[in-house]
């Protein structure tokens, strides 16, 4: 028996992150993943799924990079490299934006924090030191990056997550989805706003890496908070119809083609100046020539990412996520297909060791958002 | 009835010239949740070190491999409808199939439960 799928690639120069004495306390098993040894599972990926969408889930996401940038106009220098409409971002919010290149392509989804005296910026693992490369390269001398590396980021997603977090740190409580606010936890300074990746109501905490551990077995003590891996997370991130990186997105692929429109904002659409304008607002205006879909595949058999999808016996795309999804009790998938096979309710099919699956186009997400967009609503 | 083991964490119990094959517990406790097996057909002809079965953890797809050489008798259809049972009867209820023997001097190479129990602890 042999496993076909590494969840890990090369584990030479493998790094750890602050928090992995405590993962392999708690049970984690640990395997390579973005640069660094990571839990992908604890006691098993589907009871921690399960978890997350019925209580709180802690998650240790400090392999993604915390980036600072400071200055006069940072906002605007921004701006020049990401479509999002970063100048009118009040302080205390966030938004998610996509790093382009000159033709459009993403080179990393991200997320845009106003902090007041800076702009927070979180970017994927698997890439940061590419973006910090890039940054560095295309903003202005004036403006300064900062690499946080001194801080690890914990996420705590799930419909019990506000109440654990409002005991340690209170004004947790009272901010909505994609808000951000600083706060102290014993003495240390901390960061967090309400969000996530795993379409649960949650939060993402920002916290010195000397306070990591205390503050996760803070957590973990509350009975409804348990430490959970990669794995979950990704299942998690799958149902939600979220893409990930490297997988779901890459340097090919342009926000509208993404399913990412919504990451245009409406007056960079109208004013342009940002890289592959020229394509996206094609793309935005006339339909770009691929999308990115949810599957619903019939029957048990998972439909993997590398998965080829048929209509007929013509290949029109290919899986770019999927598998067995714990919440919807099937397997599920996402991929790119021709702009007429994108409506929900196309037929068409995925090969998988040389089997046709049927799957069904689906609107996404698989499991609706439960995010908290308005206090007391 | 004897029970042998292979290095990719296969057991193989022969009763005669048939032998049931399947995954021990600690394979399945590394896959983790599995929810998808493919059992060869009846008939199919397997030879030693060859892909015989897949099985679908939530993470991943892994190949399970023959033994032996021989000729499939009887795949599990149980685990069609509950693929869990290779998480909660390995050894058991989750067996994958079963194949008759082309050649028992193959067997001669395998491991029994000590040496097995010994190479895992070893990993």
């Amino acid at each position: 028996m042999s496993e076909t799928e590494q969840a890990g690639e090369e584990a030479v120069g493998t790094e750890t992150l602050p928090l992995d004495a405590w993962h392999r306390a708690k049970g984690g098993r640990m395997v390579e993943f973005a640069g660094y040894w990571m839990p992908i599972q604890y006691e098993g990926i589907m009871a921690e799924h399960l978890w997350t969408r019925e209580n709180a889930g802690l998650f240790d996401v400090s392999h993604m990079g915390q980036l600072a940038l400071s200055g006069e106009g940072a906002a605007q220098a921004l701006e020049a490299l990401v479509p999002g409409d970063i100048s009118a971002l009040k302080p205390g919010r966030m938004r998610y934006s996509l790093l382009l290149n000159e033709e459009g392509g993403i080179l990393d989804d991200l997320m845009v924090t106003n902090e007041g005296d800076q702009l927070g910026i979180v970017v994927n693992g698997a890439v940061k030191w590419e973006d910090i490369g890039h940054l560095r390269e295309y903003l202005p001398d004036d403006i300064t990056l900062n690499h946080r590396d001194d801080h690890g980021l914990l996420a705590l997603q799930g419909p019990k997550a506000v109440d654990a977090l409002a005991r340690l740190v209170p004004e947790a409580a009272g901010l909505v989805f994609m808000q951000h606010r600083r706060a102290a936890w014993n003495g240390h300074a901390i960061g967090i706003s309400r969000s996530g990746y795993t379409g649960e109501d949650g939060f993402e905490i920002s916290l010195p890496n000397e306070a990591l551990t205390a503050f996760a077995d803070a957590l973990c003590a509350m009975d409804e908070v348990k430490p959970i891996g990669l794995g979950a997370r990704d299942s998690l991130r799958l149902e939600a119809g979220l893409p990930l990186y490297g997988h779901d997105l890459d340097e090919e692929i342009d926000p509208v083609e993404g399913d990412l429109g919504f990451a245009i904002s409406k007056r960079r659409r109208e004013e342009g100046g940002f890289p592959g304008a020229a394509r996206i607002l094609g793309h935005l205006e006339g339909g770009a020539p691929r999308k990115r879909v949810g599957l619903l595949v019939d029957g048990k058999l998972p439909v993997r990412e590398g998965a080829k999808l048929f209509d007929g016996n013509t290949e029109i795309g290919v899986v770019t996520s999927g598998g067995f999804a714990p919440s919807v009790g099937a397997p599920i998938a996402m991929g790119y297909v021709p702009r007429d096979h994108a409506v929900p309710g196309t037929a068409i099919a995925a090969e998988v060791r040389g089997k046709r699956v049927h799957c069904t186009v689906a609107a996404m997400p698989f499991v609706p958002h439960r995010y908290v967009r308005k206090q007391g609503g | 009835m004897p029970r042998y083991y292979t290095e990719e964490h296969e057991w193989i119990d022969v009763d005669g010239d048939v032998a049931t094959v399947g995954i021990t517990d600690f394979a399945q406790s590394q896959l983790g949740d599995i929810v998808f097996v493919e059992v060869p057909d009846t008939g199919a002809e397997l030879s030693a070190g060859g892909d015989a079965a897949v099985v679908e953890s939530v993470k991943a797809a892994s190949d399970v491999y023959a033994p032996v050489d021989g000729n499939v008798t009887e795949g599990n259809g149980q685990l069609e409808e509950d693929p869990a049972l290779v998480n909660s009867d390995p050894e058991g209820e989750g067996w994958f199939f079963r194949m008759t023997l082309s050649d028992k001097s193959q067997l001669d190479g395998l491991m029994n439960a000590d040496a097995y129990k010994a190479f895992i602890a070893d990993l």
